[in-house]
């Protein structure tokens, strides 16, 4: 399989006061060229953990990789070396949930984006300056433009502040298209922003992301969103991949007992939210087997002590369950 | 408002809240209209759920009910006696009849003070009961809001954000208020969490006989939990009805744009054919006529000129000039 990004039994943690925090505990995950992957889990699952480990950001005295690689193109994104380095911010880019933080306020939008392109950007006409600023200023134009942001000039001229929420994160999915990337890791984007703005972000991600043929990793607790533009979607628990589905089959027959549970907690008309009972686990004393057993109404011995495999089945549904729920008649009757 | 038979709990009546926008040397260069020309009433009994974007005046009309900020022009009664005028005081007797419940209740806890202490506190202000009396009290809210006993002695951070939730709760409950005002209580929660909380709510409200006010932005949580909701845009009411109503035929173009906005699973991708662009004006600068008209896909020139008033039709309102013609 010739994907973009693979992820293969990455476990990780996180050294801390009070012992190891094992934030990802085998996680497999892969990435097509073109592909829109949606991460979707509640808070403290380690989906934040994940983005940022592909991306090569973890703290580095923190951190214990206990197993497993991220390959990026084929190459290796956990060894910070010179190659890795490289592929960030050119290959790889990414869009923060909470882009007015990752802005800085004292210098205008169009400074900010012309020091993106002086590192990180390609050049095309290679004099010996590189490209002349004006040529740059064009395109930052244009990409403005591809955001839809009402005159990008004037855009250019203005401090963070002055711009709205919805503004702020079309100029950050631009400045995450400069580059040309191959891959755009979204990490909660919308989850600042009002239903009508959302509306108009995801949708434009989605259309830049099949028009340019990137691939996008989209962390998200909304599984709205997810269903909105994702073509595939991974759904983690405490750090644990729970189950990977084709967005429709997701939905329509989810198998393992977490998701099925979580959307059931989905509100909705004609029908009370169930809710799952119990939290998360602390990482820190995370339980041993399946990490869902202790909330898991289908749980018996086996989860205690063993680990479930992730197993893909024909129609590439992976589940990562002992006792997963196999058919739709059968959840008729329970 | 369309004239019910019982007698409405909470009657708000052409309601504004301006605050002025200050320029240089702290003069007033203009004012920003949060709340304007609001008017709704509260059945006892009911959830009555407000949503809109951010910056629609959602919040400072729930802070101007309970009396946070102080009413410009217009009033707000309770149970027929006005408790909100302009340079009106509010009495201590009607602050206990209405409570307000913030995002994150649990954060109202003093972390210096047990649980026992945070729950008496506002029976002490409130009442002349004796300790015994306020104990008993205690015990009975706080076994209702589902927490043991026990826990009174603790302090906030031995237990779970949850529990310091419910615990947030107890402390409104123990003045026994009729009316709860409920400021996105669920935002920032996961689902599986929300999906607790809201049942606590939905509890709390048959066991104590309570009328809640739901401010929120997550449409499928007000659609799951309101009996009727009032859509608001840039300081304004621009639709209020049974939500089942307003959900399933709204009659306002920007209820309509909101509701298209929010993805339905199992559905169409709505971002495919979403119309509504931009985001809302500034409000300190709103624009003429129809608030609504320079994002609103049917605007027509009279829009720009007459301000839509709010128009009942089988108690099902709208504030839009030409809602009838677009219906058809």
């Amino acid at each position: 399989m010739n994907s973009l990004l693979d992820i293969q039994a990455l476990s990780l943690g996180f050294r801390t006061e009070k012992g190891i925090a094992k934030v990802l505990d085998r996680i497999d995950l892969s990435v097509r060229p073109g592909e829109i992957v949606g991460l979707v889990g509640e808070s403290g699952c380690g989906k934040s953990t994940l983005a940022r480990a592909i991306l090569g950001t973890l703290p580095e005295g923190q951190t214990e990789i206990n197993s497993g690689h991220i390959r990026l193109d084929g190459v290796d994104m956990l060894r910070g070396n010179k190659e890795a380095e490289h592929l960030r911010g050119r290959v790889v880019t990414f869009v923060p949930q909470d882009p007015f933080a990752s802005f800085n306020p004292l210098f205008r939008i169009g400074t900010q984006i012309q020091d993106l392109m002086r590192f990180k950007a390609p050049r095309d006409g290679s004099g010996r300056f590189g490209r002349s600023r004006k040529a740059d200023e064009a395109s930052a134009i244009a990409m403005l433009d591809a955001v839809q942001l009402p005159q990008p000039k004037a855009i250019l001229n203005k401090y963070p502040h002055q711009l709205s929420g919805g503004q702020r994160q079309r100029v950050m999915i631009a400045m995450a298209l400069l580059p040309q990337p191959r891959m755009i890791i979204a990490d909660e984007p919308t989850t600042a922003l009002d239903v009508t703005v959302q509306a108009q972000i995801l949708g434009l991600l989605r259309r830049l992301a099949v028009e340019r043929g990137v691939s996008v990793l989209f962390t998200t607790h909304d599984l709205g969103a997810a269903w909105e533009i994702c073509d595939r979607i991974v759904v983690m628990y405490a750090g644990q991949t729970a189950e990977i589905a084709p967005r429709e089959q997701f939905f329509a027959d989810p198998r393992h007992p977490y998701t099925r549970m979580l959307l059931e907690s989905l509100p909705s008309p004609g029908r009370d939210p169930v809710g799952i009972p119990g939290g998360v686990p602390s990482p820190l004393k995370a339980p041993d087997g399946c990490r869902f057993h202790p909330r898991c109404p289908r749980a018996t011995e086996i989860c205690h002590e063993s680990r479930p495999a992730l197993m893909t089945g024909a129609d590439g549904h992976a589940i990562a369950c002992h006792h997963p729920w196999l058919a739709k008649a059968e959840a008729a009757h329970v | 408002m369309s004239e019910g038979s019982n007698p409405a709990i909470l009657e708000v009546d052409n309601l504004a809240r301006h605050f002025p926008v200050r320029g240089f040397l702290n003069r007033q260069v203009g004012s920003l209209r949060a709340l304007d020309n609001v008017s709704f009433a509260v059945e006892p009994g009911e959830i009555l759920g407000i949503v809109g974007e951010s910056g629609c005046g959602k919040s400072t009309l729930g802070k101007t009910l309970m009396g946070i900020h102080e009413p410009s022009e217009g009033e707000v009664r309770m149970m027929g006696e006005r408790i909100a005028s302009p340079g009106q005081k509010r009495a201590a007797r009607i602050r206990a009849r209405l409570q307000y419940v913030y995002q994150d209740p649990g954060a109202s806890l003093d972390p210096r003070w047990t649980l026992r202490r945070s729950l008496h506190e506002p029976l002490i202000i409130h009442t002349d009961w004796p300790r015994e009396k306020r104990e008993e009290k205690v015990r009975e809210i706080v076994k209702a809001v589902g927490l043991p006993v026990e826990h009174l002695d603790l302090y906030p951070h031995e237990i779970s954000g949850g529990q310091q939730r419910r615990v947030g709760l107890a402390r409104i409950l123990v003045l026994g208020p009729e009316l709860v005002i409920f400021d996105e209580p669920t935002s920032g929660l996961d689902v599986s969490v929300q999906a607790t909380v809201l049942r606590l709510f939905r509890d709390l409200k048959s066991e104590f006989d309570l009328t809640y006010l739901f401010i929120s932005h997550d449409l499928a949580v007000v659609q799951s939990i309101c009996d009727r909701v009032i859509v608001m845009y840039l300081g304004r009411i621009v639709e209020i009805g049974r939500t089942a109503e307003v959900f399933a035929s709204p009659r306002h173009p920007y209820t309509q744009a909101l509701l298209s906005a929010a993805p339905r699973i199992g559905g169409p991708r709505v971002t495919e054919n979403f119309s509504l662009q931009g985001e809302p004006p500034d409000p300190s600068n709103v624009p003429s006529g129809c608030r609504f008209r320079t994002r609103c896909p049917h605007a027509l020139p009279d829009c720009a000129e007459v301000d839509p008033k709010l128009e009942y039709e089988d108690s099902h309102g709208v504030a839009c000039l030409h809602w009838r013609e677009l219906k058809a």
